[in-house]
């Protein structure tokens, strides 16, 4: 078995746009579910907001980046469509609003019928043109081997980074501030918030669209990666592998979501390389296509693991995860 | 606790008209009058179930009132949101103790003062527009966190604290919230005898700092103790106020207790017999059974006024 070549894999993952989605799509999420304690799990349709709504734009003929605008202020207006009639409710009724908000997003913007404007299944191409069109890296491949990506992902992983640092940073100033406090308190108790004359709905919805808009520049990221959309990406199991990545690196932590992309994406991808390596041609009752489904089983397994040994995370603190009430 | 420059008003700081509240065929609440003198210690008795904590969610905005209307300082108050509530000074506890348990005991005291600029979104990320409120917040937290008798504890986690020294940082938080009314819900409910005296001072000390109270209590000793004025609801009504020796022979009263002529409340009369008794009992000592499993430490009152 040729465990170098999967490593070298696992390498590549951890740093591609993938990786890089997963980390902005987990900061915003960690935002809502970490810091504010609110279970959107529909957060997915944040990114696909933003990615159809930038593609959108670049297709009727806008520059890109009055299409980013757009995508942002459209997963902006979402969060607050979301959370206006769902924040006072109790955490189960947000989780199953937005689950099916995310749901019913994917579903029309995947109709046949508004295949003109959305592209319906096919999805759109050329919204990253511009972007592409602007990057200094000269035509070529940059790297080593399989560990190698071609100008334009490169120049995507390079503002992709750029901007989870500049979010965690953002991230960091926020959860250091009072405002971070307010939110911490809420989170823990809601109702003593109140009693104390804190505007605890308003603070909510702030943490939600705030969240939803990051998670819309997950979507343009995702959206720059190939150069064009698809509805196929944005299904809730991409909402939940956000949850896994934000738990992985450590609920309301600042550098967690990242950490958590990484490792994710490092341990998926070497599990795949070496899950085909042994499989091969079929092994014991997997057949070759199994690869896909075991490596899942895999990482849910770790996820239960991890849960029950270090329900923190990776960079969680011990007191803050058990401390009860 | 500075604040004297309000209105030198003497009118009562509450009145509330013909509050009531249902739930399914049962009126909770059902007070046609009631009125808390400003400056006085006020203490609501009444048995279980006879809406008194129904009766502060409703005029806190914890809870909606069906009908009714209750003015503070003058302000037509009646159904506004509970933070608005808090906001206009009207500032109240829990009957269990609620505290963020995983901050710190003072960001728990600190996180109460109004008007911080830095829990504006717009300006949490520029510190240099907040720090210095913030640090000035912070001593006075200290102070009040002294205050209650636990200043060598600023900076465990709240979720450390015993139960009776949640009650006594709810108590400071509540203070820090700069109320003109603070209600307190129980605020002996799960104190230890040892913590218990210090409570009760702090909370006497309140009126001459400006804070009317307003508290709900089953402890008779407790209530003869503190209380100026003792109103007692039964079945969602007020049926007696006065002082403490008024109230506890008042006929009404002693049978509100007793269950009286309501044959639902007859089954109350074995559970509340020990109050009754203690009514009758002059200068009895809390009996021994009063002692619950919270622990005494953190009592260390160091004489620190806010």
């Amino acid at each position: 078995m040729n465990l170098g070549a999967a490593l070298v894999d696992g390498l590549r993952d951890m740093v591609a746009v993938p990786s890089v989605v997963y980390a902005l799509g987990a900061i915003g999420l960690n935002i809502q579910f970490g810091f504010a304690g609110l279970l959107n799990f529909g957060s997915v349709a944040s990114g696909l907001v933003g990615a159809y709504g930038a593609s959108i734009a670049v297709d009727q003929g806008l520059p890109l980046w009055v299409g980013v605008i757009i995508g942002l202020a459209a997963a902006a207006l979402l969060g607050l469509l979301l959370g206006l009639p769902t924040l006072r409710l109790r955490a189960d009724y947000l989780a199953i609003a937005t689950i099916s908000a995310a749901e019913i997003i994917r579903v029309i913007v995947n109709s046949a019928r508004l295949q003109d404007v959305t592209g319906g299944p096919i999805g759109l191409t050329g919204g990253a043109d511009d972007f592409f069109a602007v990057n200094p890296i000269p035509e070529g491949r940059y790297g080593w081997g399989s560990f190698s990506f071609n100008q334009n992902t490169l120049w995507t992983i390079l503002v992709g980074w750029t901007i989870v640092i500049v979010l965690c940073l953002f991230v960091w100033g926020l959860a250091r501030s009072p405002w971070g406090r307010l939110l911490k308190a809420v989170r823990e108790d809601e109702d003593a918030a109140r009693s104390l004359g804190k505007n605890v709905f308003k603070l909510k919805l702030q943490a939600f669209v705030l969240g939803s808009v990051i998670g819309g520049i997950a979507g343009i990221i995702f959206m720059f990666d190939g150069g064009f959309v698809k509805p196929d990406f944005f299904v809730s199991q991409t909402t939940f592998n956000w949850y896994l990545v934000v738990i992985l690196g450590g609920v309301a932590t600042v550098l967690g979501p990242p950490v958590g992309a990484i490792v994710y994406w490092f341990v998926i991808s070497v599990l795949n390389s070496v899950l085909t390596q042994v499989i091969g041609d079929g092994w014991w009752i997997f057949d070759t296509t199994d690869t896909g489904a075991i490596r899942y089983v895999l990482v849910g397994l770790t996820i239960v693991l991890l849960l029950v040994f270090r329900p923190q995370g990776l960079l969680g603190d011990k007191d803050e995860a058990v401390i009860g009430e | 606790m500075s604040d004297t420059t309000h209105a030198p008003d003497d009118g009562p700081i509450l009145i509330a008209d013909g509050v009531h509240r249902s739930f399914g065929g049962v009126r909770a609440v059902d007070v046609e009058h009631m009125e808390v003198e400003r400056g006085s210690v006020v203490a609501l008795i009444g048995p279980n179930g006879a809406g008194k904590t129904t009766f502060f969610n409703v005029l806190t905005g914890f809870e909606r009132a069906d009908g009714g209307t209750w003015r503070f300082e003058g302000h037509d108050v009646s159904g506004q949101a509970a933070y608005a509530a808090a906001r206009v000074g009207m500032v109240r506890t829990f009957q269990t103790a609620r505290v963020f348990p995983r901050l710190s005991v003072l960001d728990n005291i600190r996180l109460a003062a109004k008007d911080q600029k830095g829990e504006h979104l717009r300006s949490a990320l520029f510190p240099w527009v907040w720090r210095r409120q913030e640090a000035a917040l912070g001593e006075r937290a200290a102070e009040l966190g002294r205050w209650v008798g636990l200043g060598d504890k600023l900076e465990d986690r709240a979720g450390t604290l015993s139960g009776g020294q949640r009650k006594l940082l709810e108590l400071a938080r509540g203070v820090m919230a700069a109320p003109r009314l603070l209600m307190l819900d129980e605020p002996m409910a799960g104190v230890n005898p040892a913590l218990r005296q210090l409570l009760l001072d702090k909370i006497r000390e309140l009126p001459g700092e400006g804070i009317t109270v307003l508290f709900v209590e089953h402890d008779m000793d407790v209530v003869s103790a503190i209380s100026d004025v003792v109103v007692c609801m039964a079945e969602g009504r007020i049926i007696a106020s006065g002082t403490a020796g008024q109230v506890a022979s008042d006929p009404r009263v002693i049978d509100a207790y007793l269950g009286g002529s309501s044959g639902d409340l007859r089954d109350m009369a074995d559970e509340l017999a020990p109050v009754v008794d203690e009514l009758y009992a002059d200068g009895r000592t809390p009996d021994s059974t009063d002692s619950d499993g919270t622990d005494s430490d953190g009592t260390d009152s160091d004489g620190a006024r806010p």
